[in-house]
């Protein structure tokens, strides 16, 4: 059995609007609609889609604080609706945008009530705390109030403390938003380290694409409340129809180049740039340039799965 | 459902621990802010104390009777106030969106509520209080009957679970308007402070009022008619003046069902 199925799953908001001086006008407002996914359990699944498209609700959901209008779905066999208090123990969250730990305590003792609330047994706790101690380098911070760590410092310390119960299932709401390099590819070792040594089931919604592409082996889109994709990164390029780039850089300035299914889209002085769909090889086409032209040198770029998401949204159609 | 209170009751122990060890490793701030909770309270009394310095009687009651008064409501809106003083901030918790973080955590967000930055400052309301009141019982001559002693830390428990019950209406409100504390703190702060007084000095309509609707009555004005040994305005048969429990469950189911009621809505609105 998947550790999460979702099946048919609808949220939708009564929103009251004002209209004119005194009137009201009462607005359904589809969150999520329709939504049919599970999750098996170690797999690392990408969430992602624009703003307002309905990926907290889900999150939401998932975790029991917000109720499905209709449809079913369990977590690690439990519904969250009914049984967020027992599943609370299993799951781990992390919301980028605020704490879940003490603002005003120093991380430690935020630690420390964790292990209380969630009666981590002392074995386990101790060891749980050796290992994110070392990995995501708390050892200096512990003992610093929340309020006053930075951001990736506070993020850091909200990972630890979303494992520390050794959850089953976590979910993880943007948790690179607002860190830098450095510590957005620290995050994502230790992430891919806990996700395969610990077996754990993650759940990643971002808006940086990086973290899809670095840590997820599956990708889930949603756009306006519907699922609009569902499958393995490679799936999304070639469903994007994304096209790879060979950009040409000839000996002279000349012609736009003519081959193989390729179009010139760009041309400038002795360099061109060609594009071609991303499911074909580029060695025939490049053989065929080879042969008829006088080639200083070749690159070939491929899509960005910025574009291909970018693409996707533009083509669901937009309502309203 | 014993297992499930029993768990409550620690981890509401555990939070709550852990705000007063926070606020004692600061222990000059933590003296300072407790003698100035004890001395702000303290000048309700002292109002009290300069209106008898021009008259000998209030409504009927002496100094002492009405420093009984007093010292009975103050004390359990201070114990209340001990328990789950914060809960009142549930507002402001939705609209800054962390109130999520306590439905993640495997205990009931009412008992996170109540503990959350459990102030033991507020021990200065309380001993202020309990100043006055324990000052009132050695002062007043009262017919002593094993009954009228009982009927002291009845009065203390009842009146302090009715506060309590009230604190929890007033936060459980907010999950419809969250900006609704002020109109909370009338009902809780201010019901108080009308119960420091004698009802002889309120309209009866007032008094009715304050006995059926808003059962602040029972919380002292009835437990004190009785140790008292004082005529009920209202005529109300005796037995109403060992009420309070009924008056105390009466009013915890109406906090309990509203906080239900709120999360439910809260969890079906998301906000």
């Amino acid at each position: 059995m998947s550790v999460i199925e979702v099946q048919g799953v609808s949220r939708s908001f009564v929103v009251r609007r004002k209209v004119g001086w005194l009137g009201r006008e009462r607005e359904t407002v589809h969150a999520v609609r329709d939504l049919h996914f599970g999750v098996e359990r170690g797999e690392m699944v990408g969430y992602i889609g624009p703003n307002g498209a309905g990926k907290s609700t889900t999150i939401k959901m998932l975790t029991g604080i917000l109720v499905p209008t209709s449809g079913r779905l369990t977590v690690a066999g439990m519904v969250p609706s009914t049984q967020r208090t027992a599943l609370a123990r299993r799951i781990g969250v992390v919301f980028g945008q605020r704490t879940t730990l003490w603002w005003d305590l120093p991380l430690r003792d935020s630690f420390d009530l964790l292990r209380r609330i969630y009666r981590i047994p002392d074995a386990r706790y101790r060891a749980n705390m050796a290992t994110f101690t070392e990995l995501l380098d708390l050892a200096e911070i512990l003992d610093t109030p929340v309020r006053q760590l930075s951001l990736g410092q506070r993020m850091r310390g909200d990972i630890a403390a979303a494992l520390l119960h050794d959850p089953e299932v976590v979910y993880l709401d943007e948790p690179t938003i607002g860190l830098d390099v450095i510590s957005k590819s620290s995050l994502r070792d230790f992430l891919r380290e806990t996700n395969r040594e610990r077996g754990v089931t993650i759940l990643l919604t971002t808006h940086d694409l990086v973290d899809i592409e670095q840590l997820c082996s599956r990708v889930m889109v949603i756009d306006k409340g519907s699922l609009v994709f569902d499958g393995s990164l490679d799936g999304l390029h070639a469903l994007g129809d994304a096209r790879r780039t060979l950009v040409v850089d000839l000996v002279e300035p000349g012609e736009p180049i003519r081959s193989l299914g390729a179009d010139t889209v760009k041309v400038e002085g002795p360099r061109q740039w060609l594009t071609f769909a991303a499911d074909t090889s580029a060695a025939p086409l490049v053989a065929d340039i080879a042969r008829r032209y006088q080639v200083a040198d070749l690159s070939i770029l491929e899509p960005s799965i910025e574009d291909v998401i970018k693409q996707m949204y533009t083509r669901t159609p937009r309502e309203g | 459902m014993v297992d499930a209170a029993r768990s409550d009751l620690r981890a509401y122990a555990v939070l709550a621990w852990m705000w007063i060890r926070v606020s004692l490793t600061y222990r000059t701030s933590f003296a300072i802010m407790t003698i100035g909770q004890f001395l702000i309270t303290g000048l309700d009394f002292v109002a009290i104390l300069v209106m008898f310095s021009n008259v000998d009687s209030l409504g009927g009651f002496s100094l002492a009777e009405i420093a009984f008064l007093y010292g009975g409501s103050a004390l359990c809106l201070g114990c209340a106030d001990l328990v789950l003083g914060n809960i009142e901030r549930l507002g402001q918790r939705i609209r800054m969106g962390t109130f999520d973080v306590m439905l993640v955590r495997p205990v009931s967000a009412y008992i996170q509520m109540c503990a959350d930055q459990f102030a033991l400052r507020r021990l200065g309301r309380i001993t202020q209080a309990g100043v006055v009141f324990a000052w009132a019982i050695v002062a007043l001559d009262i017919d002593w009957t094993w009954a009228r002693v009982a009927m002291i830390p009845y009065l203390v428990v009842f009146g302090t679970v009715i506060f309590l019950a009230l604190f929890t209406i007033g936060a459980a409100v907010q999950f419809w308007t969250s900006d609704a504390s002020e109109l909370a703190n009338a009902f809780t702060y201010g019901g108080s402070t009308l119960a420091e007084y004698p009802m002889t000095i309120y309209p009866l309509e007032a008094v009715k009022a304050l006995t059926f609707v808003l059962p602040l009555t029972f919380v002292n004005w009835y437990p004190s008619l009785f140790i008292l040994d004082k005529p009920d305005p209202l005529g109300l048969p005796s037995a109403v003046q060992f009420a309070a429990p009924v008056a105390a469950a009466v009013l915890s189911l109406a906090a309990a069902t509203c906080w239900r009621a709120g999360i439910r809505r809260y969890r079906s609105t998301g906000s």
